[in-house]
């Protein structure tokens, strides 16, 4: 689909960019409504700075565990252990600092190595003994939710005393003390985010002009850095008004930052994009495909230890049920984020916003009071709409 | 007066964005063989899919009159009923049932509520004797060759009481010897009254068998030849197809002096453990550089086995004895990424499974192979990246509007060149060609040809693997001759010819 500025109008190219690019499109266009509505139905309450501070909060480790399913997916295989594996690794981490009193610097680590550990146990079941993914993770699934219960047996819920802990999945980042109302250091990283994003975008566009690539006309580029800009600064208002960004975003935003590099300027993410595509070429081309594989599992299983660790901090609290059916946000996550369902596509940037819309969901339904179980079915037909209307879009691109 | 069994008059069919067909007028002959003949995307296919029904009545422009009458198919089920019976060339068999069950397929024989399973197997037992095809018909269709799977869909045509069969490529994926079989069949059908129309790029096999050729080019009926009335070669249709005279289909290399061995397989044994025998029968084979070597072979000869075996044995065959030297070094590889390093490249002869990853874009595909050279550590230096894709494309003339193209939506031809320009990135010494010109138009292929003239000219060393006679005695500069796991024959260019190669292929 060629988007030539000289030749088209804007009108034309709008369309054109809105028919190539609906299914991302359709993804952000379903945020803002639910959005829309969820603050419509609860009188404002949605969007105010504390819920969506809370939000934050609450989306953090399912968007640490869709990010590294995202690999898992795009390699097409799947990982259904994550979430016992959060909760095991949880409470460990809850053990670890409460009975032998170690601190909580020294216990994240570790336990994000027990995460990497898990990731090679069950890496090596898939890539080197050939038991499906589907299979060895379901079997994970057992073993750690067995393992979580065995870990609390004798304490049963154990509350964490640790602040430094707690404050992962409930704290705010520090302001620069000048005494004044507003949080000035979450304006000051949301004014360099934007200068930032818009000096990228800047450099791609004039590196895509450079090698004559069809390009945006100048109108739609410059709507767009205004669309990006607006919304980050919007949020970054929100938040320094109330307390200044959560340290759940700074974890998130790590992470991001780096899939999201690895992903798209690394070897490994081009190998991980070849191998979803089509192994067999991939192997021929001379790609270790049974490496890279063993290391998605392992950057997963290690992903969902910390994923373990930001929920044991929100809750503050270990407790036997942690974990229950997070790997169906996290798999939700991804595929509402425009991961293929038959692989070898899919962006870490675009499966937080399938974060967004699952857990806007979430938080909007608690919100309204409405009852878990239609939670589950509300959930459950959004996530087949967005997958069904991704096989349809995709079939149709051909 | 002539009578037709089918007119398709001013067929025009449009694609978003693309003009398929133009008015194309295609008329066929009462029992005759109708061969339909064009480049890759001239609209063959398409053509047929709309008599098919695969196109319903109302997505198309102009008539279709069948057996006297204007029909309007809506489903492949309206045309069969009608005896119009389409064999694509992807098989549609199901590997794991029997070839009775997939030979009643969709039309099963009823008693009552109920398959009568007995009848369906005598008269699949008679359909199969149709075609010469002698084996139970309860076995499984996955224990068949391709030759005999292709003559189980025939036989499945038979069954539906077909009048006019339409062979989309039927040899393509056959060997010589399965080839002339399939050939003779379809004589015979003829002689039988069924009349047929055969896609094939293959024009010595078009020139042996059609009544009358008609030849599409870029969506548009160039010419009907009627080959009863006037004889007609190769070349006669080459002009056609490609609009221009074609004076060599092979072209010539100035002659040049080859250099020192580059790889040398000595007493290469394979033993497959799933088949639980051996394959690969003491292997003796060496290139030189700047040479072209090929390999020829019917199908099932064991020559992709051999080069699957060499280049890294990813189908994890027991290598039982031989040794491989690898300019003079003695290797064995454990992987393609040992392979590949050492300087050997290996490009598959299945594009879409094996070889490149569709959904992604040309870019990506021309450098998967060759990453390193793009990175110090990890990060790719994406700016090299490009210049080296659009470098590629340029040289070798990749038709696409931009290097951002996706693979899948290119022509076979120009998908074989983005294969091979991934390999020449790598820039490997020894280069395995496997079927490098299979299924892609002759314009293409002239182009492939003059690119491993370049390769070679550079002192590249090339093994090419190749079931298509011609192409083996035009291309090469030597040529192995293999049959049943084992090198049967060698000649020089000027040694070989057509007889006593095809006699070493069939020798056991």
């Amino acid at each position: 689909m060629e988007v030539n500025n000289q030749k088209v109008g804007i009108g034309k190219e709008i369309i054109c960019l809105m028919k190539t690019n609906i299914r991302e499109y359709m993804m952000y266009i379903a945020l803002v409504l639910i959005m829309i509505f969820f603050t419509w139905k609860t009188h404002g309450g949605f969007i105010q700075a504390r819920n969506i501070s809370n939000l934050i909060n609450q989306a953090g480790y399912v968007a640490i565990l869709a990010m590294g399913m995202t690999l898992i997916l795009i390699l097409k295989h799947i990982d259904l252990s994550v979430g016992y594996v959060a909760g095991f690794c949880g409470a460990v981490s809850a053990i670890l600092m409460t009975k032998y009193g170690i601190s909580e610097w020294i216990v994240i680590p570790l336990v994000i190595a027990i995460g990497l550990l898990i990731g090679l146990y069950q890496g090596f079941l898939v890539t080197k003994v050939g038991v499906p993914a589907f299979v060895t993770t379901l079997a994970g699934m057992f073993i750690f939710r067995g393992l979580l219960n065995l870990t609390l047996q004798n304490t049963g819920t154990i509350i964490i005393p640790n602040k430094g802990f707690n404050a992962l999945s409930n704290g705010f980042i520090p302001d620069i003390p000048l005494g004044m109302e507003i949080h000035v250091l979450t304006l000051l990283i949301g004014a360099i985010a934007v200068v930032y994003m818009i000096a990228s975008e800047v450099k791609i566009r004039n590196n895509r002009t450079k090698y004559q690539f069809t390009n945006h006309s100048k109108p739609v580029f410059l709507s767009k850095l205004l669309f990006l800009s607006t919304i980050i600064m919007l949020i970054v208002f929100l938040l320094a008004n109330y307390s200044g960004i959560p340290w759940t975003a700074v974890t998130v935003g790590i992470v991001l930052i780096i899939y999201n590099y690895m992903l798209n300027k690394t070897k490994l993410g081009r190998y991980i994009y070849g191998i979803g595509g089509n192994e067999q070429a991939a192997e021929l081309s001379g790609i270790n495909v049974k490496g890279v594989t063993m290391l998605a599992f392992c950057s997963m299983s290690a992903l969902a230890a910390l994923a373990g660790v930001l929920y044991t901090s929100r809750l503050q609290s270990a407790t036997p049920t942690a974990g229950l059916g997070f790997e169906l946000d996290a798999i939700a996550s991804a595929y509402i984020g425009g991961v293929a369902v038959s692989g070898g596509i899919g962006r870490v940037t675009n499966t937080i916003i399938g974060t967004l819309v699952i857990m806007s969901l979430t938080n909007g339904m608690n919100l309204m009071g409405v009852d878990i179980s239609y939670q589950y079915v509300v959930k459950g037909i959004i996530f087949v709409i967005a997958v069904a209307f991704d096989v349809r879009t995709r079939s149709k691109g051909r | 007066m002539n009578d037709y069994i089918l007119e398709m008059n001013s067929i025009s069919k449009t694609f978003p964005g693309v003009k398929a067909l133009n008015n194309v007028s295609f008329k066929v002959k009462r029992g005759e063989i109708h061969c339909l003949v064009g480049e890759n995307g001239a609209g063959k296919s398409t053509l047929m899919k709309v008599l098919s029904g695969v196109y319903p009545h109302g997505e198309y422009l102009g008539d279709i009159v069948y057996n006297g009458r204007t029909q309007q198919f809506k489903t492949i089920a309206d045309s069969e009923k009608n005896g119009v019976v389409i064999i694509y060339q992807e098989l549609a068999l199901i590997p794991e049932l029997s070839l009775y069950e997939n030979i009643y397929f969709g039309h099963e024989i009823m008693k009552g509520k109920v398959i009568d399973w007995n009848e369906t197997i005598v008269n699949s037992r008679e359909m199969l004797k149709k075609v010469k095809l002698d084996v139970n018909p309860s076995i499984k269709v996955k224990n068949l060759g391709v030759g005999h799977q292709q003559l189980v869909e025939i036989a499945k045509a038979l069954s539906k009481d077909v009048k006019l069969l339409i062979l989309d490529e039927p040899t393509a994926a056959l060997h010589e010897h399965d080839s002339q079989n399939l050939l003779k069949l379809i004589k015979q059908l003829k002689e039988q009254g069924v009349t047929c129309i055969m896609i094939s790029h293959k024009l010595k096999e078009i020139t042996a068998i059609a009544d009358t050729i008609t030849v599409l080019r870029d969506g548009a009926t160039i010419c009907s030849l009627d080959c009863q009335e006037q004889h007609t070669t190769e070349s006669d249709i080459i002009k056609h197809m490609v609009g221009r005279e074609m004076d060599h289909i092979y072209p010539k290399r100035k002659n040049h002096e080859f250099g020192e061995i580059s790889f040398e397989l000595k007493d290469w044994t394979v033993e497959d453990p799933i088949k639980g025998r051996e394959i690969l029968h003491n292997i003796n084979i060496n290139v030189r550089k700047g040479e072209i070597v090929g390999l020829q072979g019917l199908m099932g000869a064991g020559r992709t086995e051999l080069a699957l075996s060499i280049f890294g044995n990813t189908t994890k065959y027991n290598i039982t004895g031989g040794e491989m030297f690898l300019s003079g070094k003695k290797q064995m590889f454990r992987s393609p990424k040992d392979a590949i390093k050492s300087g050997l490249a290996y490009v598959s002869e299945d594009r879409k499974g094996k070889g490149l990853v569709l959904i992604q874009d040309i870019k990506f595909n021309t450098t998967i192979a060759n990453l390193e050279s793009l990175t110090d550590g990890q990060t790719i230096n994406e700016n090299e990246e490009i210049r080296i894709a659009n470098d590629f494309k340029n040289a070798i003339n990749i038709k696409a509007p931009s290097i951002e193209q996706k693979v899948r939506n290119l022509s076979g031809g120009n998908q074989q060149k983005v294969q091979l320009a991934k390999w020449m990135f790598v820039n490997p010494n020894v280069l395995i060609l496997d079927e490098p010109t299979r299924g892609i138009d002759v314009g293409a292929k002239f182009e492939i040809y003059t690119l491993m003239n370049e390769l070679v000219k550079k002192g590249m060393s090339i093994i090419m693997i190749t079931s298509e006679l011609p192409e083996a005695l035009g291309m090469s500069d030597r040529l192995y001759v293999m049959s049943e796991g084992a090198i049967t024959g060698e000649f020089l260019a000027e040694e070989a010819n057509e007889h006593n190669v095809m006699a070493m292929a069939i020798k056991s």
